[in-house]
This record gives C-alpha cells, structure tokens and sequence, in this order.
C-alpha cells in the first residue's frame, strides 16, 4: 500500500443527543494508525474508545470531521458501502465474544467467509487454519454455550482473523478473561500481527493488554491527551 | 442461498419459540380448511338432500300454486295432463295433492298442510310405502316428521282429528292414524304437514286424478307438457332461496376464517417482533460481521416465509389423515343442528377441494410473509452500535 496510513483521522467529532441538549463524547480527535500498527486506545471508562472504534470500523457516523478507512471516508458510505468495507477489511474482536449462539465455533468462524462468498473447500480449509493459529482446532463442532471464557474468545479471534483482514478492532477483547487466558490470547494476537502483517487497533483499561501494546494513545473525556510510541 | 441455509439453521435451532409458532399456524391452516370444508359440505349436503327429498329433477305447478300463501292451494290443483300422466305412470314422475287443513292435537287446533303422496312412489327420497299400512278401516294412514311430531305431541300409533275443505267448499273432517314419525331430512316436507295417500286425499277433496304439483325423478329426462295448466319449475328457481340463504350463512365461515387468519398471523407477528427484539444484539453482530441491513431484514423475512412453509407442511402432514378421516366418517350433528331450518342428514361430510387446499396455503404464506415483513422493517432503521448494545 503506498499510504502507510491505513487509519486517518482529523477533526473527529461525536456528538450523542441528549434531550435537547448533546452530548460530546469525541471532541477533534487527530489520529493517523500504520499499517501493521498494534496500536491501544487506553482511557477509563466513557473516555470514547468505543465510540472511536465504532468510527474506525463503520459501525457508526462522526458528527464532524472525517474518519479515514483504507482510503474510504466513513461519513461518506452508505449501508452498503460500509458493509462492504467491514467484510473485506475489518475483523471484530468483541468484549462479550459475541459469537452466534446457534451456530458450532466452525460454522462461526466460517460466517464472514459466506458473506465474501468463499467456496466450500476454502472456506474449510481457512477455518481450519484460523482455528490451529487460536489453537482451538479441537472445538471445531462445539457450540459457543460448550466453551470457556478463553475459548470462546479465541473463537472470536478466530472469526476476526478468518478473512485475513486489513483491521482488527478490538474492543476490551480481555475484559471477562482471567489473566492466564488474557495473557494467551494477546499473545495470539501478537503473533497474528507478525505473520500477517495485521493492523490492531484496541480499546481497553486494562494493564495486561497495554504491556503488549506498540503504541498507546490515551483518550480522556473524548480527547486525546497522549499518543505514544511504546518499545 | 446463504441466507435460506442461515434462515433453516436460525429456526431449527431456535428452540420452542418457531416450533410453537409453526405448531400454531399449522392448527390454523387445518382448522381452517376443515371451517370451510365442513361449510362446503354443509352446503352441499343441503342441496343434495333438498334435491333428493324434495325437488327433484324440477316440479310442475298447477298455475295458482304458490307454496307461501296457504290460501292458494284450495284453488291450485287441477286435472293432471294426459302428456305427464304418462310419464308418473312409468316412475319418472310424481303427482302430489296439496290441501290445507288443521288437526286438533291434544285439544288444540293447528294448522297444517295434508300431502297426498303415492304409496308407491319412488321419485323422491321419502318413505312413502308407510301408508300402505293401515289401523283403523275408517281412519286415514299418515305419517309425520320428527319435527312436527314435537311440535304437535304426535306419536306413531296415535289418532289425531283433521278438518279439511273439499272441492264443494264444504268441511269435512276424520281421524289420521299416525303410522310412524319418521327423520325427514328436508325441514320443508316436515313442520306443520302431515302426508297421506294421494288416492284417499284425492276421495276428501272429491278431486280425483288432480293435482297440485308433480315432481319429475332427479335425472329424468325432460318432460313436457300442452297443457297452459301447468308451469314448470326448474332446480335453479326450486332451490333459489335455498341458496340464497346457504350464502348468507356464509358469512359465519368467512368470520371464522379471518377470526383463525387472525389469531395465527398475530401469533406470528407477535413471535417477529419478540425475536427481534430478544435477537438485537446478533443483529448487531451480524452487521459488525458485514451484513446490510437490508440483509438481515431480508434473512428475518425468510425465516417467517419458512415458519409458513413449515407450518403447510405440518398442516398437511397431520392435517390430510385427519381431514380424510373426518370427510369419510362424517361428523355426527347434535340434534339441534339436525332439527334446524336446512336440510341435514344426521352425519355431515366435510368436502374439500383442491383448490381449498390450494387458496388457504397461498393466503396464508402471503399473509406470513407480509406480517413477518412489517416487524422487520425496524431493522433497517436499527443503528449497529445500538443493536450491538442490545439496545
């Protein structure tokens, strides 16, 4: 890519109604993320960080400014176009997993490859893959409501990685894991972004996931107070 | 494609909640279909039977008869015509002598219309050999229905007073020996009339080879007649009112119909609109994942259209033996049904058409797919970050 900056982002405003008045939770937020960044967005709770991902992954609008996705401008996409840009570039890492209920961790994982159409063989053999990277190929036919915390959570690692997806967002992916299971599946994820050269864009409070973060831009009351390099 | 396999998985594993809701609109289907079918049915028993009992293949009326105005039948009877005896004499037809008259069951008086009737006759479904039998040498053989025998206290074996006019204006009265009470299916030949041999009637009114009417056998080949005496009466205009009314009862079963239509697509949309609600957040996980709204609306669509297909294929599937069972056996009638003002026999027999069948499925699962579209069209609406919230 010859932008190294898969994320830009300038003059990021959100504003949430609230009765008659609004409520700001991102104020001119600057944010430009690398390719291949493993870049937290670290800051207490109602800081914005979800807000923010939410942005970055086309889940929601800014109410000013613009936010930068692999070159397309997310104020500017409809339904479509957003879908579109969330499959093919972005995976999802959720803090409740968020994994389908009625489907096997196969079948789960399996999901975004159907919406981009995959064939049968592929699909199976990428499944296969992304579950040998979480090491969770065992569970294949399990159900979400058969895991662990953990591995249910690598599930969703898994499903987010499946594509091989130019953006990982991930927000509070440890946040219902104990620390053994928290330190494995970070280091998962690390190994996912050296091999694959994947962008990780996380938003957590959490000390655990900061010790493996290469960049920490600290959000506070919808502001970016510190952005820096962590070696 | 994808989204029917994900449609069929979403409700096969759904649990109780589609199951229910197919359970439901399966018993609507079949209850439907059988409202209708007992209705057409009904109808057409009512038909068959009037036809059988009473109308026959069409009637020929001396010119004054007119079966609502009692005061007309002391005038409407005349000589029958050389060209139709010959037709009554080969068992294509039937002479009947219609003459008012008033009885005097215990101690009362009540008006009544004496039928004479051929003992031998076989044109209409109407035991009529019974009055070959006879009591008393004096008394006049005669037989009642079921419902006149309440109304009047009337049994088999029991003597009743008549007064009749006969053709000299002069009253004249005897005793009718009641030979038996029997079930006349058409309610027309029952209340108010007691049925006597045509010969003795014919002696009472001194009117010999007259009569009122004559009813040609069902399939009998067409009659005519020269004679200006005589009108003939085709099914169409014997069974007019008939049908007029089987019509205007139709509208029970049409209120049936949209009560049960009802029900199961409430039952539907109720189910559309709890599920999304309780399926907010993986409508939220599915958009993240990088669905549009419009395909998760969609897929929602398709899971109502297959809760209808499931539900038509449960309905057939336990409905068709049922409904077989029930058109080949019948369904015994209370007596009050029996006794009503149409022309029922003691078991109805649903009847059912294809297209029935046909018609309720395809008003069902358009009816399905349009309440399962309505609830779905917040989706659309449904912001992600919401949904993802469960919001």
């Amino acid at each position: 890519m010859n932008n190294p900056n898969i994320i830009k982002i300038n003059n990021l405003i959100k504003d949430y109604p609230m009765g008659k008045k609004f409520f700001r939770a991102l104020s001119e937020i600057n944010l430009s993320v690398n390719t291949g960044e493993f870049c937290g967005i670290v800051g207490p709770s109602g800081s914005g960080k979800t807000t923010l991902l939410n942005i970055v992954g086309a889940l929601d609008n800014p109410t000013g400014g613009d936010a930068v996705v692999m070159e397309r401008n997310v104020k500017r996409l409809d339904h479509k176009e957003a879908a579109q840009l969330r499959n093919e570039s972005i995976g999802f890492i959720f803090q409740t997993y968020n994994l389908l209920p009625v489907y096997t961790v196969f079948e789960n994982v399996e999901f975004p490859l159907l919406l981009l159409k995959k064939d049968k063989q592929e699909r199976k053999e990428l499944v296969m893959r992304a579950l040998e990277w979480v090491g969770i190929s065992d569970k294949a036919d399990s159900r979400p409501s058969q895991l662990s915390g953990g591995e249910s959570q690598r599930v969703a690692v898994a499903r987010a990685m499946v594509k091989s997806p130019k953006i990982v967002i991930a927000d509070e992916p440890t946040a219902n894991l104990d620390a053994a299971n928290s330190h494995n599946i970070l280091q998962t994820m690390q190994r996912l972004n050296d091999e694959l050269k994947t962008t990780f864009l996380f938003a957590t409070h959490d000390e655990k996931v900061i010790g493996y973060l290469h960049r920490k831009v600290v959000l506070n009351d919808g502001k970016i107070v510190d952005d820096a390099i962590i070696n | 494609m994808f989204l029917l396999k994900l449609a069929f998985k979403n409700i096969t594993h759904s649990g109780l909640r589609a199951w229910l809701n197919i359970i439901a609109l399966s018993f609507a289907f079949v209850a439907i279909v059988l409202t209708e079918g007992l209705y057409d049915g009904l109808s057409e028993q009512v038909r068959d039977a009037e036809i059988d009992s009473n109308v026959g293949g069409g009637q020929f009326w001396q010119k004054n008869f007119d079966p609502y105005d009692p005061f007309s039948y002391e005038k409407s009877h005349a000589v029958i015509p050389a060209d139709l005896k010959k037709d009554i004499d080969n068992g294509n037809a039937t002479p009947l002598l219609i003459v008012s008259g008033a009885i005097f069951p215990e101690h009362h008086i009540q008006s009544v219309r004496l039928n004479g009737i051929d003992p031998d006759q076989n044109v209409i479904n109407l035991p009529a050999s019974i009055l070959k039998e006879s009591g008393n040498i004096n008394s006049i053989p005669g037989f009642i229905g079921s419902r006149m025998s309440k109304s009047t206290g009337l049994k088999a074996g029991d003597y009743v007073s008549a007064r009749w006019r006969n053709n000299k204006g002069t009253f004249d009265a005897g005793d009718i020996r009641i030979n038996k009470v029997i079930d006349i299916v058409a309610p027309l030949n029952d209340r108010n009339q007691i049925w006597i041999p045509i010969e003795k009637l014919r002696d009472m009114m001194q009117t010999p080879d007259e009569a009122t009417l004559i009813i040609l056998k069902k399939n009998a080949r067409k009659i005519y007649t020269n004679s200006t005496d005589w009108v003939f009466k085709g099914q169409d205009f014997l069974l007019k009112d008939l049908n007029e009314n089987i019509e205007r009862k139709r509208i029970y079963s049409t209120f049936f119909y949209i009560v049960l239509t009802g029900i199961a697509l409430l039952a539907v949309f109720d189910a559309q609109v709890l599920s999304i609600f309780k399926r907010k957040k993986e409508i939220g996980i599915l958009i993240a994942l990088g669905m549009t709204n419009w395909n998760v609306n969609f897929l929602f669509i398709i899971e109502g259209c297959m809760i209808g297909l499931f539900s038509l294929f449960a309905g057939v599937l336990y409905g068709l033996p049922l409904l077989y069972y029930l058109a080949k056996e019948g369904i015994v009638l209370p007596l009050m049904v029996q006794q009503s003002q149409f022309a029922i026999g003691l078991t109805l027999y649903p009847k059912y058409g294809f297209n029935l069948f046909i018609m309720t499925g395809v008003i069902l699962f358009i009816s399905v797919i349009i309440v399962s579209f309505l609830p779905t069209r917040r989706i659309t609406k449904l912001s992600p970050t919401d949904a993802l919230r469960g919001k």
